[in-house]
């Protein structure tokens, strides 16, 4: 029938419309074609995408947060707590979509709120590396709460004008708070939201420090999550899953609240007084330990924070200076005298006895260099008593000295016995402790390994200063002094000197110990050998009271000394408070009510004041505390430490007799 | 020439008679070619109608395009019994009609539905769209223009062609007043495509073809395309570029069909039909239920009954004896054509967003009407291919 548009003359003047209408027909037929075709790229090659996306414009969902758990004490005291709060968030994605970029609803936000809108702005804006604080560390899809101490008025006030407010939402959330105030911060941690590119991150903060850091997990309990499903106006129209939120367990923890108050008091007072004498103090610690189990009753730290600071945005300036380190747990210091129980372990073991009488003279000549007791004193003859009591150092550098030379001194024998170092090994010293909590500092036991080690490490840096010196200090003896150490360091600084052995006897040197690790030592001397890691944490326990499970401090050592040794050091050191270096901080104290032992340490550091030590436990016959000390550039450790620790201990005393008295008052009313 | 209808079956003389009977009451639909394939649009259409406004108690609208699709194939009969040559007497007055029509939508009388200022609200719920009837009087206007022939004329003189355009530049002008543009581009369509079946000399298109795009070009320079027509353009190239805003329609759109798949999701299941994701669902947008409801077997049904009826106009054109009737059933199935062409076509992120219903598919009583009255006019062109004058 059909024919081309091209037509034979004869045709001519009759009606032939078959050409235009082929062409028509291709036409049609090629745009419905173009249409199956579309069809089929939009619905079988691309559909499962569509279908997910579907489902996102039909689905919302709404997370619910979980109230995360308390922290309390051994009885039970809450340490973190929470009350809840009408808080403002606003949705980061749907601020930027607006038209100036939310500067308008921020405005009429602050106003509503009574603040000044830099700071709701502020708060509101993504950390950067640019981007100083206050701002969101979080991610920009979650809500960013921009005021949390809201009353309930101004929240009501504008969760009802939805429209005046697009992307600003108001919730009742739980906020962290902390019925003791700064004590114990740096345990207890603090929260901050989950950081962008943490691929477990929810939309509730997490533990960042401390225990709420260590439990997070079981703090925080679990999120709920509502599936609703939605119309194109976002009206809910029905259900499709609901998952409840799970609050997070409660940390029960062995620290007793009343002894952690009585402990920071002291360590503030102690560092309050130091410094009326002139001493920096800038830094210091208080830890008291359970000496049996390994439980942590107590941690102070100096200088701490309010951790309420983290509710609500906290500014650069205030986050720059928040001390967010753990003197008791990351803070080294060399451990001075208080080390001598370890020294004094060896050396029993070694053979001495600790019974005998040696010479304690002013100094000792060890490679040519005299090393001097604590201000020189010549103290006569003595025994191993009296040496720890009194903190005689030369019958140390003595002891120290033989081990050296039996051990090959400058041409050390293939498996040197080192046995005051093994021994501050089995105290637990050079190694973490594993205290439930992150950051821990290891400490450091020196030996001839690592000062080899050591020396490899810096040698390239000593050998240029001693060339080139320290020009630009301008302190000329000081200077004079670090260009022979860095020639003497560059020249023989791997060598383990007899004169390294010496100071290492005595706490002195390259030894480092963290204020935790000096508790658990004490505590292992205080318990007849066992060395634990310590546990804050006590029990993980539900919201409806069940235990989820208890924590022990494990038993990760035994110190290798005669249990007769042990006692005698015990023994020993119960004559320090009552008689020697820290007899001047006891004056008075109620030994019969508890009596305590415990030693002084006074670590020396060029260029900076001594370190102030003082290291106990107690009652002296069954030890049950173990309580330690330390201010940094505090004095010796009898004039500064050793007070603090007295007042812990009367404190302590003081609570025991309260809670007698209160036994017997119940016994009394039955 | 024999034409066999699809209902011209030879029988014995006998019983000849009996059927002769049924046939001529059948007759009422004398192209069945046409007329299942529009009934099986209206049909689907009506229940797609009926699925997208499911959700809303006490909404009439399935029940109201029930009445404009009985009235438009009442209307789609009386078209069919129409002698051509009868019917070609009254153009004048069809057209006229038409243009008063359009008038009036520019008068007080107008009012603006969805944002389109092309209706005419008569009483309680009854308005019209008078750019839906100048469509098909136009189409007659136009073929009467270009099939006249004069004796030994094989193609319309240069005369015909200019009264032909003079007869559509007044009802596009007035569309483009209110302004419609997808509409007045139905116009435009159909007068190319009707010039071109007419056999009006190349040159001729040619012309047009060069006025259109001068007009194009006129309208870029003289800044008479709107903001968001320029929009809906770029959303076209990069339809995730603003999903909440302009893009949004689009962006809808697409995912309640590709979220059909093969089989879709089965009438009145449709999720994102049932949320009135897609705006303007029952009405431009209701090959979005066709696609998410029906799946790709369904809304493919609805292109391949489109383009069977097209087919089948085609083919009518062809046999037409007359250029009149060749140039009419040309017209009718050149604006069918586009219109599907560009409403499937947008939901789909094809072409830009454009007010343009799917024929005998889309909720809306002036446009179902007169599109079955068009089926009627192609009816009408076929039945004066088997009874040849």
């Amino acid at each position: 029938m059909r024919r081309t548009a091209r037509q034979r003359p004869s045709d001519r003047g009759r009606h032939r419309p078959q050409g235009r209408l082929t062409l028509v027909f291709v036409v049609v037929t090629a745009l419905m074609l173009t249409l199956l075709g579309r069809l089929w790229y939009l619905q079988i090659v691309t559909g499962p995408s569509y279908v997910r996306a579907a489902t996102e414009s039909r689905v919302r969902s709404v997370v619910l947060p979980p109230v995360r758990g308390q922290i309390v004490d051994a009885h039970g005291r809450p340490l973190v707590a929470n009350e809840t709060k009408p808080q403002v968030s606003v949705d980061y994605m749907a601020l930027i979509h607006q038209p100036d970029g939310g500067t308008d609803v921020l405005t009429r936000l602050a106003r509503a709120l009574g603040r000044p809108y830099q700071e709701i702005a502020d708060r509101a804006r993504l950390c950067a590396r640019d981007v100083p604080r206050p701002c969101w560390p979080g991610s920009p899809y979650q809500p960013i709460v921009v005021a949390d101490d809201v009353s309930v008025r101004t929240a009501l006030w504008i969760a009802e004008r939805q429209d005046e407010f697009p992307g600003v939402s108001t919730a009742l959330r739980p906020v962290r708070t902390y019925p003791l105030g700064s004590a114990a911060a740096h345990v207890l941690g603090y929260l901050q939201p989950p950081s962008p590119d943490d691929p477990e991150g929810g939309p509730e903060l997490i533990g960042r420090d401390g225990l709420e850091a260590q439990y997070d997990r079981e703090l925080a309990g679990r999120t709920g999550i509502r599936q609703v499903a939605v119309d194109s106006t976002g009206k809910v129209t029905g259900l499709i899953r609901e998952e409840a939120a799970v609050a997070g367990d409660t940390l029960v923890t062995s620290i007793d609240a009343r002894i952690q108050e009585v402990a920071e008091r002291a360590l503030t007072r102690a560092v309050a007084a130091a410094r009326k004498r002139g001493e920096p103090a800038d830094s210091g610690a208080a830890v008291v330990l359970e000496a049996k189990t390994g439980r942590v009753t107590a941690i102070a730290d100096y200088p701490t924070y309010d951790p309420g600071v983290w509710t609500g945005g906290i500014s650069q300036h205030d986050y720059e200076d928040l001390p967010l380190v753990s003197a008791a747990v990351q803070g080294q210091w060399p451990p001075g005298s208080t080390w001598k129980v370890t020294s004094t372990a060896a050396a029993a073991k070694a053979g001495y006895s600790l019974r005998s009488s040696y010479d304690c003279p002013g100094g000792y000549k060890i490679g040519g260099r005299v090393f001097h007791n604590f201000e020189s004193a010549e103290l006569g003859r003595m025994d191993m008593r009296r040496a720890l009591v009194v903190s005689c150092d030369t019958i140390f550098y003595r002891f120290a000295e033989k081990m050296w030379r039996r051990d090959g001194g400058l041409k050390p024998v293939k498996r040197p016995k080192d046995p005051m170092q093994a021994m501050a090994r089995e105290f637990g010293f050079g190694a973490a402790t594993g205290v439930d909590l992150p950051h821990e500092a290891p400490g450091r036991v020196p030996d001839r390994a690592w000062k080899k080690a050591n020396w490899e490490r810096t040698k390239a840096d000593s050998c240029r200063r001693a060339k080139t010196g320290y020009p630009e200090l301008s302190d000329r003896k000081r200077a004079a002094y670090l260009k022979a150490l860095a020639a003497d360091n560059c020249r023989s600084g791997g060598v383990w000197w007899a004169g390294d052995a010496a100071n290492f006897s005595i706490g002195q040197g390259d030894v480092l110990v963290t204020p935790l690790q000096l508790a658990r030592g004490y505590a292992a001397l205080a318990n007849g050998g066992t060395v634990f890691s310590p546990r804050i944490g006590k029990q993980v326990v539900r919201p409806d009271g069940t235990v989820v499970r208890t924590i022990t401090p494990p038993v990760v050592g035994r110190i290798d000394a005669s249990r007769k040794t042990l006692r005698f050091i015990r023994d020993s050191l119960a004559g320090v408070p009552r008689s020697g270096t820290a007899a001047g901080a006891f004056e008075g104290y109620a030994f019969k009510r508890l009596p305590v032992a415990g030693k002084t340490g006074t670590a020396e550091a060029y260029g900076r004041q001594d370190t102030s030590w003082f290291a106990s436990f107690g009652p002296v016959k069954k030890p049950k505390y173990v309580v330690v000390v330390v201010v940094s550039q505090g004095g010796t450790g009898g004039t500064t430490a050793a007070p603090a620790a007295r007042e812990i201990w009367e404190g302590i005393a003081a609570l025991a007799h309260d809670k007698k008295h209160d036994k017997k008052k119940d016994k009394r009313k039955r | 020439m024999t034409t066999l209808g699809p209902l011209s079956v030879r029988l014995p003389a006998s019983r000849a008679t009996r059927r002769r009977a049924w046939a001529a009451r059948l007759a009422f639909f004398p192209a069945w070619g046409l007329v299942l394939p529009a009934a099986a649009l209206s049909a689907i259409g009506l229940l797609l109608v009926w699925s997208a406004t499911r959700n809303e108690p006490g909404s009439t609208l399935p029940q109201r395009q029930a009445l404009s699709v009985g009235i438009g194939f009442a209307l789609m009969w009386a078209v069919s019994r129409i002698d051509l040559r009868v019917l070609r007497a009254y153009v004048p007055v069809l057209y006229l009609l038409g243009l008063v029509g359009l008038v009036a939508v520019l008068t007080p009388l107008g009012r603006t539905i969805n944002g389109s200022h092309a209706w005419i609200v008569l009483g309680d719920g009854l308005q019209f769209q008078p750019s839906e009837f100048a469509k098909a009087a136009t189409v007659l206007a136009l073929a009467t223009a270009l099939g006249e022939r004069r004796d030994g004329e094989r193609r319309p003189g240069a005369g015909a062609v200019l009264l032909a355009l003079g007869l559509a530049a007044l009802p596009v002008g007035l569309i483009a007043l209110q302004p419609d543009h997808g509409t007045a581009l139905v116009f435009l369509v159909l007068t190319t495509g009707m010039i071109a079946v007419s056999g009006a000399p190349k040159r001729w298109f040619a012309a047009f073809a060069a006025a259109g795009a001068a007009g194009l070009l006129l309208v870029w320079r003289l800044d008479l395309i709107r903001p968001y027509q320029l929009q809906r353009l770029m959303v076209l190239a990069d339809p995730d570029a603003d999903p909440m805003g302009v893009g949004y329609n689009a962006t809808q759109a697409r995912i309640a069909i590709g979220s059909g798949g093969l089989l879709g999701k089965g009438l009145f299941h449709g999720e994102q039909t049932a949320g009135h994701f897609v705006p303007e669902q029952h009405t431009d947008f209701i090959f979005t239920v066709a696609g998410e409801e029906l799946g790709f077997l369904g809304a493919a049904c609805v292109i391949l009954l489109m383009l069977a009826l097209l087919w089948r106009g085609l083919w009518i054109a062809a046999k037409s004896p007359s250029p009149f009737g060749t140039v009419v059933a040309g017209g009718v199935v050149c604006w069918l054509a586009f219109q599907t062409f560009v409403n499937v076509g947008m939901t789909m992120g094809l072409l830009p967003v454009a007010g343009l219903p799917l024929p005998f598919v889309s909720y809306g009583g002036s446009a179902t009407i007169s599109s079955l009255a068009a089926v009627g006019l192609l009816a009408a062109v076929n039945r004066r291919t088997r009874t040849p004058a």
